[in-house]
Protein backbone atom coordinates (compact mmCIF):
# COMPACT_ATOMS: atom_id res chain seq x y z
CA UNK A 1 0.00 0.00 0.00
CA UNK A 2 1.37 3.33 -0.85
CA UNK A 3 1.83 5.69 1.99
CA UNK A 4 -0.57 8.76 2.46
CA UNK A 5 2.39 10.97 1.42
CA UNK A 6 2.85 9.61 -2.11
CA UNK A 7 -0.23 9.42 -3.09
CA UNK A 8 -1.38 12.79 -1.95
CA UNK A 9 1.66 13.88 -4.16
CA UNK A 10 0.70 12.01 -7.13
CA UNK A 11 -3.12 13.57 -6.89
CA UNK A 12 -1.34 16.68 -7.40
CA UNK A 13 0.84 15.58 -10.24
CA UNK A 14 -1.84 14.53 -12.08
CA UNK A 15 -4.28 17.85 -11.40
CA UNK A 16 -1.53 19.91 -12.78
CA UNK A 17 -1.06 17.92 -15.97
CA UNK A 18 -5.08 17.91 -16.55
CA UNK A 19 -4.69 21.16 -15.97
CA UNK A 20 -2.12 21.38 -18.82
CA UNK A 21 -3.79 19.27 -20.80
CA UNK A 22 -7.09 21.22 -20.80
CA UNK A 23 -5.76 24.54 -21.60
CA UNK A 24 -4.03 23.16 -24.84
CA UNK A 25 -7.24 21.99 -25.37
CA UNK A 26 -8.76 24.95 -25.27
CA UNK A 27 -6.31 26.52 -27.43
CA UNK A 28 -6.27 24.25 -30.14
CA UNK A 29 -10.44 24.56 -30.06
CA UNK A 30 -9.49 28.41 -31.25
CA UNK A 31 -6.92 27.62 -33.52
CA UNK A 32 -9.37 25.74 -35.01
CA UNK A 33 -11.81 28.22 -35.37
CA UNK A 34 -9.78 30.08 -36.88
CA UNK A 35 -8.34 27.36 -39.21
CA UNK A 36 -11.68 26.91 -40.23
CA UNK A 37 -12.58 30.48 -40.79
CA UNK A 38 -9.38 30.31 -42.67
CA UNK A 39 -10.95 27.21 -44.82
CA UNK A 40 -13.99 28.97 -45.16
CA UNK A 41 -12.54 32.30 -46.50
CA UNK A 42 -10.66 29.92 -49.05
CA UNK A 43 -13.86 28.33 -50.09
CA UNK A 44 -15.30 30.72 -52.40
CA UNK A 45 -11.93 31.29 -54.88
CA UNK A 46 -12.03 27.73 -54.93
CA UNK A 47 -15.20 27.13 -56.02
CA UNK A 48 -14.74 29.39 -58.53
CA UNK A 49 -11.73 28.59 -59.53
CA UNK A 50 -13.35 24.61 -60.57
CA UNK A 51 -15.99 26.16 -62.59
CA UNK A 52 -13.91 28.39 -64.22
CA UNK A 53 -11.12 25.47 -65.05
CA UNK A 54 -13.95 22.82 -65.87
CA UNK A 55 -15.61 24.92 -68.54
CA UNK A 56 -12.15 26.25 -69.80
CA UNK A 57 -11.07 22.45 -70.19
CA UNK A 58 -13.99 21.32 -72.00
CA UNK A 59 -13.48 23.26 -74.51
CA UNK A 60 -9.58 23.21 -74.83
CA UNK A 61 -8.19 22.23 -78.22
CA UNK A 62 -6.75 18.96 -78.19
CA UNK A 63 -3.35 19.91 -78.23
CA UNK A 64 -2.43 18.97 -74.51
CA UNK A 65 -0.67 21.11 -71.85
CA UNK A 66 2.61 19.45 -71.01
CA UNK A 67 1.52 18.90 -67.42
CA UNK A 68 -1.59 16.90 -68.18
CA UNK A 69 0.55 14.54 -69.94
CA UNK A 70 2.07 11.41 -68.19
CA UNK A 71 5.81 10.76 -68.76
CA UNK A 72 6.49 7.47 -70.33
CA UNK A 73 8.55 6.00 -67.96
CA UNK A 74 8.02 6.68 -64.07
CA UNK A 75 11.00 6.46 -62.39
CA UNK A 76 10.74 9.54 -60.07
CA UNK A 77 8.03 10.11 -57.90
CA UNK A 78 8.28 12.92 -55.24
CA UNK A 79 5.51 12.96 -52.09
CA UNK A 80 4.84 16.12 -50.59
CA UNK A 81 4.69 15.15 -47.10
CA UNK A 82 2.31 17.42 -44.56
CA UNK A 83 2.04 17.53 -41.17
CA UNK A 84 2.59 19.00 -38.10
CA UNK A 85 5.19 20.55 -36.14
CA UNK A 86 4.28 19.50 -33.05
CA UNK A 87 3.41 16.84 -31.55
CA UNK A 88 0.32 16.19 -28.97
CA UNK A 89 -1.91 15.80 -31.51
CA UNK A 90 -2.90 11.65 -31.07
CA UNK A 91 -1.58 9.34 -33.73
CA UNK A 92 -2.25 12.33 -36.20
CA UNK A 93 0.91 12.49 -37.83
CA UNK A 94 1.60 8.39 -37.17
CA UNK A 95 -0.94 8.34 -39.41
CA UNK A 96 -0.05 10.39 -42.34
CA UNK A 97 3.52 9.23 -41.90
CA UNK A 98 2.40 5.30 -42.57
CA UNK A 99 -0.29 6.53 -45.60
CA UNK A 100 3.19 7.63 -46.99
CA UNK A 101 5.21 4.62 -46.03
CA UNK A 102 2.27 2.37 -47.39
CA UNK A 103 2.14 4.30 -50.82
CA UNK A 104 6.21 3.52 -51.32
CA UNK A 105 5.94 -0.13 -50.22
CA UNK A 106 2.91 -0.53 -52.99
CA UNK A 107 4.67 1.03 -55.97
CA UNK A 108 7.59 -0.98 -55.74
CA UNK A 109 11.41 -0.77 -54.87
CA UNK A 110 13.08 0.08 -58.50
CA UNK A 111 11.29 3.49 -57.88
CA UNK A 112 12.99 6.51 -56.73
CA UNK A 113 11.78 8.40 -53.71
CA UNK A 114 11.85 12.32 -52.61
CA UNK A 115 10.21 14.00 -50.67
CA UNK A 116 9.15 17.81 -49.85
CA UNK A 117 8.08 18.19 -45.87
CA UNK A 118 5.99 20.51 -44.48
CA UNK A 119 6.29 19.70 -40.59
CA UNK A 120 8.50 18.72 -38.71
CA UNK A 121 7.52 15.46 -37.63
CA UNK A 122 7.25 13.84 -41.22
CA UNK A 123 10.48 15.75 -41.90
CA UNK A 124 12.46 13.77 -39.18
CA UNK A 125 11.19 10.57 -39.97
CA UNK A 126 12.55 11.32 -43.88
CA UNK A 127 15.49 11.81 -41.99
CA UNK A 128 16.09 9.00 -40.40
CA UNK A 129 14.97 6.84 -43.27
CA UNK A 130 17.21 8.53 -45.62
CA UNK A 131 15.20 9.79 -48.31
CA UNK A 132 16.32 12.38 -49.91
CA UNK A 133 14.70 15.54 -48.88
CA UNK A 134 14.03 18.40 -51.77
CA UNK A 135 12.74 21.31 -49.47
CA UNK A 136 11.39 21.73 -46.26
CA UNK A 137 9.11 23.86 -44.89
CA UNK A 138 8.86 24.39 -40.78
CA UNK A 139 6.27 26.46 -39.24
CA UNK A 140 3.95 26.26 -42.33
CA UNK A 141 1.21 23.84 -40.81
CA UNK A 142 -0.71 25.59 -37.68
CA UNK A 143 -0.23 28.89 -38.46
CA UNK A 144 -2.56 31.11 -40.73
CA UNK A 145 -1.07 30.06 -44.33
CA UNK A 146 -0.38 32.42 -47.26
CA UNK A 147 -1.29 31.58 -50.66
CA UNK A 148 2.06 32.42 -51.93
CA UNK A 149 3.62 29.47 -50.11
CA UNK A 150 2.05 27.01 -52.06
CA UNK A 151 2.51 29.00 -55.27
CA UNK A 152 5.98 28.77 -54.59
CA UNK A 153 6.52 25.34 -53.70
CA UNK A 154 3.93 24.97 -56.65
CA UNK A 155 6.04 26.05 -59.07
CA UNK A 156 9.01 24.15 -57.85
CA UNK A 157 7.37 21.43 -58.39
CA UNK A 158 6.07 22.11 -62.03
CA UNK A 159 9.23 23.06 -63.36
CA UNK A 160 10.90 19.76 -61.72
CA UNK A 161 7.85 17.70 -63.64
CA UNK A 162 8.89 19.89 -66.71
CA UNK A 163 12.73 19.54 -66.29
CA UNK A 164 11.92 15.44 -65.64
CA UNK A 165 13.28 15.73 -61.84
CA UNK A 166 10.01 13.94 -61.19
CA UNK A 167 7.42 11.94 -63.20
CA UNK A 168 5.21 12.48 -60.87
CA UNK A 169 3.88 14.25 -57.68
CA UNK A 170 1.64 13.55 -54.65
CA UNK A 171 0.39 15.19 -51.75
CA UNK A 172 -0.34 13.39 -48.83
CA UNK A 173 -2.08 15.52 -46.80
CA UNK A 174 -5.01 15.14 -43.72
CA UNK A 175 -8.59 15.65 -45.26
CA UNK A 176 -10.88 17.27 -42.44
CA UNK A 177 -14.25 15.29 -42.60
CA UNK A 178 -15.31 16.47 -38.83
CA UNK A 179 -13.99 17.56 -35.71
CA UNK A 180 -14.13 13.83 -34.43
CA UNK A 181 -12.61 12.50 -38.16
CA UNK A 182 -9.42 13.35 -39.85
CA UNK A 183 -8.31 10.68 -42.81
CA UNK A 184 -4.76 10.53 -44.10
CA UNK A 185 -5.47 10.82 -48.21
CA UNK A 186 -3.01 10.95 -51.13
CA UNK A 187 -3.48 12.57 -54.02
CA UNK A 188 -1.65 13.16 -57.58
CA UNK A 189 -0.86 16.43 -58.38
CA UNK A 190 1.26 16.01 -61.57
CA UNK A 191 0.58 15.21 -64.06
CA UNK A 192 -3.01 16.74 -63.56
CA UNK A 193 -5.34 13.53 -63.40
CA UNK A 194 -8.20 14.50 -66.09
CA UNK A 195 -11.22 16.51 -64.41
CA UNK A 196 -13.70 14.78 -63.01
CA UNK A 197 -16.80 15.40 -65.01
CA UNK A 198 -19.73 15.45 -62.26
CA UNK A 199 -23.13 15.18 -64.01
CA UNK A 200 -24.69 17.72 -61.56
CA UNK A 201 -27.45 19.64 -63.29
CA UNK A 202 -26.22 22.47 -62.41
CA UNK A 203 -22.58 21.79 -63.29
CA UNK A 204 -23.85 21.60 -66.67
CA UNK A 205 -26.06 24.77 -66.57
CA UNK A 206 -22.38 26.32 -65.51
CA UNK A 207 -20.85 24.47 -68.67
CA UNK A 208 -22.98 25.85 -71.29
CA UNK A 209 -22.81 29.22 -70.49
CA UNK A 210 -19.24 28.72 -69.93
CA UNK A 211 -18.90 27.81 -73.41
CA UNK A 212 -20.39 31.22 -74.81
CA UNK A 213 -17.74 32.90 -73.21
CA UNK A 214 -15.58 35.06 -75.03
CA UNK A 215 -11.81 34.11 -74.37
CA UNK A 216 -8.56 36.51 -74.26
CA UNK A 217 -6.65 35.11 -74.95
CA UNK A 218 -7.68 31.86 -76.46
CA UNK A 219 -9.17 29.28 -74.02
CA UNK A 220 -5.98 27.18 -74.64
CA UNK A 221 -3.36 29.71 -73.47
CA UNK A 222 -6.16 30.58 -70.60
CA UNK A 223 -6.02 27.25 -69.74
CA UNK A 224 -2.12 27.03 -69.81
CA UNK A 225 -2.23 30.24 -67.29
CA UNK A 226 -4.61 27.77 -65.20
CA UNK A 227 -3.05 24.53 -64.79
CA UNK A 228 -0.23 25.87 -63.13
CA UNK A 229 -2.67 27.60 -60.44
CA UNK A 230 -4.73 24.52 -60.05
CA UNK A 231 -1.83 22.78 -58.78
CA UNK A 232 -0.98 25.94 -56.20
CA UNK A 233 -4.83 25.50 -55.25
CA UNK A 234 -4.58 21.84 -54.93
CA UNK A 235 -1.30 22.30 -52.76
CA UNK A 236 -3.17 25.29 -50.59
CA UNK A 237 -6.15 23.39 -49.55
CA UNK A 238 -4.07 20.45 -48.56
CA UNK A 239 -2.19 22.87 -46.22
CA UNK A 240 -5.28 24.61 -45.40
CA UNK A 241 -7.23 20.48 -44.31
CA UNK A 242 -3.53 19.33 -42.88
CA UNK A 243 -3.59 22.30 -40.51
CA UNK A 244 -7.48 22.32 -39.71
CA UNK A 245 -6.88 18.91 -38.86
CA UNK A 246 -4.20 18.85 -36.40
CA UNK A 247 -5.94 21.19 -34.34
CA UNK A 248 -9.08 19.31 -34.56
CA UNK A 249 -6.66 16.03 -33.71
CA UNK A 250 -4.89 17.89 -30.94
CA UNK A 251 -8.42 18.98 -29.64
CA UNK A 252 -9.60 15.39 -29.65
CA UNK A 253 -6.39 13.98 -28.07
CA UNK A 254 -6.48 16.63 -25.16
CA UNK A 255 -9.90 16.29 -24.53
CA UNK A 256 -9.23 12.28 -23.84
CA UNK A 257 -5.79 13.22 -22.23
CA UNK A 258 -8.14 15.48 -19.73
CA UNK A 259 -10.86 12.49 -18.93
CA UNK A 260 -8.15 9.94 -18.61
CA UNK A 261 -6.79 12.64 -15.52
CA UNK A 262 -10.56 12.74 -14.17
CA UNK A 263 -10.63 8.61 -13.77
CA UNK A 264 -7.24 8.62 -12.56
CA UNK A 265 -7.61 11.35 -10.30
CA UNK A 266 -10.79 9.09 -8.79
CA UNK A 267 -8.65 6.48 -8.63
CA UNK A 268 -5.83 8.09 -6.76
CA UNK A 269 -8.30 9.47 -4.45
CA UNK A 270 -10.24 6.49 -3.30
CA UNK A 271 -6.52 4.99 -3.30
CA UNK A 272 -5.94 8.00 -0.88
CA UNK A 273 -8.62 7.20 1.25
CA UNK A 274 -8.37 4.09 1.39
CA UNK A 275 -4.62 4.39 3.08
CA UNK A 276 -6.06 7.25 5.09
CA UNK A 277 -8.63 5.09 6.92
CA UNK A 278 -5.96 2.07 7.09
CA UNK A 279 -3.80 4.39 8.70
CA UNK A 280 -6.65 5.59 11.12
CA UNK A 281 -7.52 1.68 12.03
CA UNK A 282 -4.25 1.21 12.88
CA UNK A 283 -3.96 4.01 15.07
CA UNK A 284 -6.89 3.08 17.06
CA UNK A 285 -5.92 -0.56 17.37
CA UNK A 286 -2.75 1.00 19.27
CA UNK A 287 -4.46 3.26 21.48
CA UNK A 288 -6.84 0.37 22.23
CA UNK A 289 -4.04 -2.26 22.71
CA UNK A 290 -1.90 0.13 24.76
CA UNK A 291 -5.21 1.04 26.86
CA UNK A 292 -5.42 -2.66 27.22
CA UNK A 293 -2.36 -3.65 28.96
CA UNK A 294 -2.49 -0.79 31.08
CA UNK A 295 -5.51 -2.48 32.10
CA UNK A 296 -4.15 -5.38 32.40
CA UNK B 1 -27.58 54.39 -64.68
CA UNK B 2 -29.12 51.56 -66.38
CA UNK B 3 -28.24 49.24 -63.29
CA UNK B 4 -25.21 47.99 -61.06
CA UNK B 5 -23.28 44.88 -61.62
CA UNK B 6 -21.76 43.16 -58.53
CA UNK B 7 -18.16 43.24 -58.72
CA UNK B 8 -16.23 40.22 -56.45
CA UNK B 9 -12.58 40.52 -55.87
CA UNK B 10 -12.03 36.86 -54.03
CA UNK B 11 -8.38 35.74 -53.38
CA UNK B 12 -7.42 31.80 -51.53
CA UNK B 13 -6.88 33.75 -48.64
CA UNK B 14 -10.16 36.00 -48.33
CA UNK B 15 -13.45 37.48 -50.57
CA UNK B 16 -12.04 41.68 -50.84
CA UNK B 17 -14.29 42.98 -51.91
CA UNK B 18 -18.32 42.01 -52.77
CA UNK B 19 -20.69 44.77 -53.50
CA UNK B 20 -22.78 46.74 -56.01
CA UNK B 21 -20.84 48.54 -58.38
CA UNK B 22 -21.78 50.98 -61.61
CA UNK B 23 -18.81 50.02 -63.37
CA UNK B 24 -15.86 48.22 -63.10
CA UNK B 25 -12.37 48.63 -64.45
CA UNK B 26 -9.86 45.86 -64.57
CA UNK B 27 -6.30 44.97 -66.06
CA UNK B 28 -6.77 42.44 -68.91
CA UNK B 29 -3.68 40.47 -70.00
CA UNK B 30 -4.31 41.97 -73.69
CA UNK B 31 -5.68 45.50 -72.44
CA UNK B 32 -7.75 47.47 -69.77
CA UNK B 33 -11.52 46.27 -69.74
CA UNK B 34 -14.37 48.34 -68.70
CA UNK B 35 -18.06 45.88 -67.28
CA UNK B 36 -21.62 47.73 -67.36
CA UNK B 37 -24.13 45.48 -66.69
CA UNK B 38 -25.39 43.80 -69.90
CA UNK B 39 -21.60 42.75 -70.51
CA UNK B 40 -21.27 40.10 -72.64
CA UNK B 41 -19.46 37.04 -71.38
CA UNK B 42 -15.89 37.32 -71.65
CA UNK B 43 -12.70 35.34 -69.10
CA UNK B 44 -9.92 36.73 -69.17
CA UNK B 45 -6.31 36.95 -67.33
CA UNK B 46 -5.35 39.67 -65.69
CA UNK B 47 -1.77 41.79 -65.10
CA UNK B 48 -0.32 43.32 -62.37
CA UNK B 49 -2.37 46.45 -61.94
CA UNK B 50 -5.15 48.55 -60.50
CA UNK B 51 -8.88 47.69 -60.34
CA UNK B 52 -11.16 50.51 -60.57
CA UNK B 53 -14.30 50.85 -59.87
CA UNK B 54 -17.30 53.71 -59.21
CA UNK B 55 -19.42 52.16 -56.09
CA UNK B 56 -23.23 52.61 -55.81
CA UNK B 57 -22.71 55.58 -54.05
CA UNK B 58 -20.70 57.31 -56.94
CA UNK B 59 -17.66 56.94 -55.16
CA UNK B 60 -13.99 56.43 -56.88
CA UNK B 61 -12.55 53.25 -55.28
CA UNK B 62 -9.29 51.33 -55.93
CA UNK B 63 -7.97 47.73 -55.31
CA UNK B 64 -4.78 46.15 -56.04
CA UNK B 65 -4.62 42.73 -57.56
CA UNK B 66 -1.77 40.42 -59.26
CA UNK B 67 -1.98 37.16 -60.81
CA UNK B 68 -5.15 36.25 -61.85
CA UNK B 69 -8.47 36.13 -63.75
CA UNK B 70 -11.70 38.00 -64.57
CA UNK B 71 -14.53 36.81 -65.71
CA UNK B 72 -17.76 38.88 -66.62
CA UNK B 73 -21.08 37.98 -67.03
CA UNK B 74 -24.09 40.33 -67.58
CA UNK B 75 -24.78 41.17 -64.34
CA UNK B 76 -21.37 40.50 -62.13
CA UNK B 77 -17.41 40.52 -62.56
CA UNK B 78 -15.21 37.86 -60.34
CA UNK B 79 -11.74 38.55 -60.30
CA UNK B 80 -9.89 35.42 -59.15
CA UNK B 81 -6.35 37.03 -58.00
CA UNK B 82 -3.51 35.51 -56.07
CA UNK B 83 -3.59 38.71 -53.94
CA UNK B 84 -5.48 41.57 -53.77
CA UNK B 85 -6.37 44.62 -51.74
CA UNK B 86 -8.25 47.50 -51.07
CA UNK B 87 -5.99 50.79 -51.80
CA UNK B 88 -6.26 51.79 -48.34
CA UNK B 89 -5.04 48.55 -47.21
CA UNK B 90 -1.81 48.48 -49.17
CA UNK B 91 1.50 48.29 -46.81
CA UNK B 92 3.86 50.77 -48.41
CA UNK B 93 6.59 49.73 -46.03
CA UNK B 94 6.62 46.14 -47.65
CA UNK B 95 6.02 46.95 -51.04
CA UNK B 96 8.84 49.56 -50.77
CA UNK B 97 10.81 46.89 -48.84
CA UNK B 98 9.91 44.62 -51.96
CA UNK B 99 10.55 46.55 -54.20
CA UNK B 100 14.21 47.14 -52.88
CA UNK B 101 14.76 43.68 -52.58
CA UNK B 102 13.62 43.01 -55.88
CA UNK B 103 15.93 45.56 -57.87
CA UNK B 104 19.04 43.62 -56.07
CA UNK B 105 17.97 40.49 -56.84
CA UNK B 106 17.83 41.79 -60.63
CA UNK B 107 20.98 43.89 -60.81
CA UNK B 108 23.11 40.90 -59.33
CA UNK B 109 22.66 39.62 -63.23
CA UNK B 110 25.83 37.06 -63.09
CA UNK B 111 24.23 35.02 -60.48
CA UNK B 112 21.89 31.98 -61.48
CA UNK B 113 18.37 33.99 -60.39
CA UNK B 114 14.99 33.47 -61.36
CA UNK B 115 14.62 36.57 -63.21
CA UNK B 116 11.21 36.43 -64.24
CA UNK B 117 10.26 35.81 -60.45
CA UNK B 118 12.44 38.92 -59.43
CA UNK B 119 10.64 40.88 -62.20
CA UNK B 120 7.09 40.03 -61.47
CA UNK B 121 7.57 41.34 -58.03
CA UNK B 122 9.57 44.53 -58.46
CA UNK B 123 6.22 44.68 -60.41
CA UNK B 124 3.76 44.12 -58.05
CA UNK B 125 5.61 45.94 -55.23
CA UNK B 126 5.91 49.22 -57.49
CA UNK B 127 2.29 48.73 -58.89
CA UNK B 128 1.44 48.83 -55.33
CA UNK B 129 3.42 52.01 -54.34
CA UNK B 130 2.13 53.71 -57.21
CA UNK B 131 -1.31 53.17 -56.02
CA UNK B 132 -0.69 53.70 -52.65
CA UNK B 133 0.52 57.28 -53.43
CA UNK B 134 -2.76 58.53 -54.96
CA UNK B 135 -4.11 58.31 -51.34
CA UNK B 136 -5.07 61.19 -50.02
Amino acid sequence: MATLKEVKTKIGAVKKTKQITRAMNMVAASRLRGAQTNMDGFRPYAEKFAEVLGGLSGRAGEEANPLLLPHEEVVKKHIILCTSDRGLCGGFNAHLISKADSFIKETGEDIEFSFTNFGKKGRDRCRKSQIPIISEHIGVIGTVIKFNIASTVGKGLIDGFLNGEYDEVYVVYSEFISMGRQVPTIKQLLPIPPLEIDEDETEDQDKQYLAEHICEPSPDELLGELLPMSVYVQLYSALLETSTSEHAARMMAMDNASTACDDMIDNLTLAYNKARQASITAELMDIVGGAEAIKG
Amino acid sequence: MAGNITLEVVTPEKVVVSEEVQIAVAPGSLGEFGVLVGHTTFLTTLKTGTIHYTGADGEQKYIFASGGFAEALPDKLTVLAESAERRRDVDTGRAQAAMERAQKRLEKEDEDIDFTRAKAALERAVHRIRLAETRQ
